[in-house]
């Protein structure tokens, strides 16, 4: 049973590239064996050029923000962001000023006396953020830290990322489950599962164009819908498809479903219902404000512009390309 | 209505709560309290052995004690072994705690014989130390002659061809503390072990990626996580040692010539074989404020660097 | 990785060496032992069981080993008889002043029987238990109770309040609910009760010096130093196997639950 089983990758300079996956998928793992926490069975890891698997994590001129933050409970704010500099001995004037950019940067130069069981949830993430860029490391691991923030500080600590990221430059790896936070942050997603790499794409390609089944249901919510056909699976995403107002046009695959059950959700509606040739269950998403009319136990019929489809291969779950 | 049931059951749990802790406390303070008051009542009075009635004279065992250079003796002895003996539980206790975090084979094994000073019966290890130091068959010594630091002229540790551990008022000192080091050793081993174990690997894993060495781990991250539990450490030792009485009853009955006597074999000595109860009591009472504040202090410092 | 095998042989010797050395000494012959140059550390003639027979032939050994089993049995029913309930109703129910009065009574563990010796075999006397093993039963108490109710409401504390409450619920009052719930759910921490109560009656040395004198009632632990040390005549071989054979059964006992001491004893810097 292996925690990383095959995976190549290659991240140009200066880009934020998504680790995606479950829980168990190996994402972390792989993180954490960038890091040097852990040692690979076999393979290489380089960082900027050089063959690091023999360097401890100290060596490797990265900074990592676990998902606890791990500030240090009993030193001030400004002696955990001061600490990567106190390691690498710099001058004490040298250091104060580091601590001080770091500080102004992510806006908790106010709280560089308190101790980390003073402050909130978003400020312990910014001191981890602090005392990680102090140093202007090569390469940047972020080990899923959105996870343990309030939903509502979630969106402006996404903002604050990307803004870091623009302004800085440096190559970060980020580790996630959270597919919106993956397609909103990364220039690149690489998706895992079961150790191994799914696929590596923009999140424009892996969205539209998943390499194969389970990229195809972990993304989105809801996630694609599979009908089976023959050796094939027939795959479009629910808010792709509509209700037409005459029969289906050309170009569009006809969906007849007999609706099971309608979830108003505010903005959207998640409509359930099954397909009646076949039987597939499907899930539609649609405006709430168009499907005020539908029940349970109607027969609609929808459909999907067939560029919007893909195929699948039912065995090996590949994309065969465009339906 | 409905107001009135509730209350009755709070305080049937109240009842409850009272019913089921009342006889332990019935029991401590009657079989605890009477003899602390008898304790006090006897330090202020003249009572010995031989004469049954009591006669008040105030503090007067007290501020005759506190003129004998025994007393003092025994005050200045039963603090250097505690503190001397708290040192060594610390340093050692903390080596040895880092030693048992790596993984080795035979680690129940090692537990066993590293628990071994604790666990074995005080009074019955100390009689393996009589063994240990004894002025003739010593196997220490025999080991020191064997390297050449004993039994000649010239020699470490003296030309007779024994040490004389528990003769010699230095160095029974020196023994007396050895033995309570070799004893209280694993208690605190396994506390500072469990204070290591309680470090988050986050925490250390971070460390190491911020660029902190081994050393730097150790001194700057690990050992101020551990000042709690140090504390617990310093709590319990200095408890067992300051009121101590097996170790130096059997290794040397306080000798050579007073030059181990602490505070509880002086009380031990002067009540039941000098017969003079009062004074004897008004000995073992100087062991309870001292008791007291260092408790007292330590878990108020303990809780106030809660992390 | 040699020098961490070496440091920590170097502390295994340092604690098991005594016990060692009494180990090889109990079999050794007289002649053997009584001679200063011969190695103390091995054999120099055959191991003989001489002193070991000596011990329980010509001693009264057993019956200081029955005595010890005897009391700190007793000591045990007693304590848990105590501390098992006033533990509980301090975890659960007392609320406020259950945290003080626990505190209270963890401090009364740290009043030294040395302090309080002399009073209390006035008690004794009073008692009309002087000389009798029942003194240490009842003496004992006084120091195994506040520690065992300390340790307990550790436990008790760490058995979730819901399912008191889902018993309560489903019919149990609450003393009910805590026979037929909480009891054994509390397995562990009343077998570490018994082996501590046990370890520290059968460890106990100054009560038991100064309250029995009569060497057919003393238990191990004064038997040993007291009775087999005549005046200047130290019989090593017996002497040293009778303190090896008593503290052993003890010692492994104590190691098996060593562990939820500590976690005790460490909650003390927790809560």
């Amino acid at each position: 049973m292996k925690a990383v089983d095959d995976v190549s990758l290659e991240v140009p300079d200066g880009e934020f590239l998504v680790l995606l996956g479950a829980s168990g998928s190996g994402k972390s793992t792989l993180l954490r064996t960038i890091a040097g926490l852990e040692h690979p069975s076999a393979g290489t890891i380089r960082i900027g050029g050089r063959v690091a698997n023999e360097d401890p994590p100290r060596r490797r001129n990265i900074a990592m923000v676990f998902q606890s933050y791990a500030l240090y409970p009993h030193k001030t704010v400004a002696r955990n962001i001061a600490f990567p500099l106190e390691a690498i001995r710099l001058p004490a004037a040298e250091i104060r000023e580091k601590v001080e950019w770091a500080a102004q940067l992510f806006g908790i130069d106010r709280l560089l006396a308190r101790r980390p069981r003073e402050l909130s949830g978003g400020e312990r993430q910014r001191v981890a953020l602090a005392r990680a860029l102090v140093r202007t490391p090569t390469l940047f691991l972020m080990d899923e830290p959105l996870s343990n923030l309030d939903a509502k500080l979630r969106h402006a600590a996404r903002r604050e990322f990307k803004r870091l990221h623009e302004q800085t430059g440096i190559t970060t790896l980020y580790v996630t489950h959270d597919q919106v936070e993956a397609m909103g942050l990364g220039q690149r997603i690489a998706v895992m599962n079961d150790g191994r790499l799914q696929q590596i794409g923009t999140p424009d390609e892996i969205y539209h164009e998943p390499a194969n089944i389970f990229v195809a249901q972990f993304m989105g919510s809801p996630p694609m819908n599979l009908i089976p056909d023959g050796g094939w699976l027939t795959g479009f995403h629910p808010e792709d498809v509509f209700q037409p107002d005459g029969p289906v046009p050309d170009g569009h695959y006809p969906l007849p479903i007999t609706v099971q059950q309608v979830e108003a959700l505010g903005a959207d509606a998640l409509i359930y219902g099954t397909l009646d040739a076949g039987g597939a269950e499907l899930i539609f998403k649609q405006p709430a404000r168009t499907s005020g009319g539908l029940a349970a136990g109607q027969s609609v019929t929808f459909c999907v512009p067939q560029t919007m489809m893909r195929r699948f291969d039912a065995r090996t779950g590949l994309s065969a390309g465009k339906g | 209505m409905a107001a009135a049931r509730t209350l009755s059951l709070r305080q049937r749990d109240t009842r409850l709560a009272m019913g089921m802790v009342l006889p332990a406390i019935l029991y401590i303070v009657l079989l605890l309290g009477i003899p602390i008051v008898l304790a006090v009542v006897y330090s202020l009075n003249d009572v010995t052995t031989g004469s049954p009635a009591m006669r008040f004279i105030g503090l007067r065992n007290f501020q005759g004690l506190l003129a004998t250079p025994d007393f003092a003796r025994a005050i200045g002895n039963t603090f250097l072994i505690t503190t001397c003996t708290l040192v060594g539980v610390l340093i050692l206790g903390t080596i040895q705690a880092e030693l048992l975090m790596r993984p080795v084979r035979g680690k129940w094994l090692i537990r066993f014989l590293i628990l071994l000073p604790w666990t074995a019966p005080a009074s019955l290890s100390a009689i393996a130390w009589l063994w240990m130091f004894d002025s003739t068959f010593s196997p220490l010594d025999w080991i020191l002659r064997g390297l050449g630091l004993l039994g000649h002229p010239g020699a470490l540790f003296g030309d007779f061809d024994n040490a004389f551990w528990l003769g010699r008022s230095g160095l029974a000192l020196f023994s007396i503390i050895l033995v309570n080091v070799w004893r209280l050793l694993p208690l605190g081993t396994v506390i500072i072990l469990a204070g290591l174990n309680g470090v988050p690997r986050d925490i250390l894993e971070q460390a190491e990626i911020d660029g902190a060495g081994y050393f730097r781990r150790l001194f700057h991250i690990i050992l101020p996580m551990l000042i709690p539990v140090f504390g617990v450490t310093v709590l319990f030792t200095f408890v067992f040692v300051f009121s101590d009485i097996s170790t130096v009853f059997i290794l040397t009955r306080g000798g050579p010539a007073n030059a181990t006597q602490v505070l509880p074999t002086l009380a031990f000595f002067t009540g039941v074989q000098g017969g003079s109860l009062g004074r004897g009591a008004a000995t073992a009472l100087f062991l309870l404020p001292v008791l007291a504040a260092v408790s007292i202090l330590i878990l108020a410092l303990i809780r106030r660097r809660e992390i | 990785m040699t020098g961490l095998y070496l440091a920590t042989a170097l502390f295994v010797v340092f604690s098991a060496l005594p016990f060692y050395v009494m180990l090889i000494t109990s079999l050794k012959t007289q002649a053997d032992i009584f001679s200063p140059d011969i190695d103390p550390f091995w054999f120099s003639q055959p191991p003989t069981l001489d002193s070991i027979r000596l011990l329980f032939e010509q001693t009264q050994f057993v019956q200081w080993l029955l005595n010890t089993a005897y009391v700190g049995l007793a000591v045990v029913v007693i304590t848990l008889a105590l501390a098992v309930p006033a533990a509980y109703g301090l975890a659960r129910i007392a609320g406020g002043w259950g945290e003080t009065l626990g505190i209270g009574i963890f401090l009364s563990y740290l009043v030294p029987p040395t302090l309080l010796f002399i009073p209390f075999s006035k008690v004794i006397a009073f008692l009309g238990l002087q000389n009798s093993l029942g003194a240490l039963i009842v003496a004992y108490p006084t120091f195994t109770v506040p520690f065992c109710t300390w340790l307990l409401m550790g436990f008790f504390k760490g058995i979730p309040r819901d399912l008191e409450e889902q018993a309560m619920i489903d019919g149990h009052g609450r003393f009910s609910a805590f026979m037929h719930v909480v009891l054994p759910l509390a397995m562990p921490g009343l077998l570490t009760v018994v082996v501590f109560a046990f370890t520290l009656s059968t460890s106990e040395f100054i009560y038991a010096l100064a309250f029995v004198t009569h060497s057919a009632d003393k238990t191990v632990s004064i038997a040993v130093p007291t009775e087999l040390i005549r005046g200047d005549v130290y019989h090593w071989g017996p002497l040293l196997a009778g303190a090896l054979i008593a503290s052993i059964p003890i010692a492994v006992l104590y190691t098996f639950f060593i562990d939820h001491l500590v976690a005790g004893l460490t909650s003390v810097a927790h809560d």
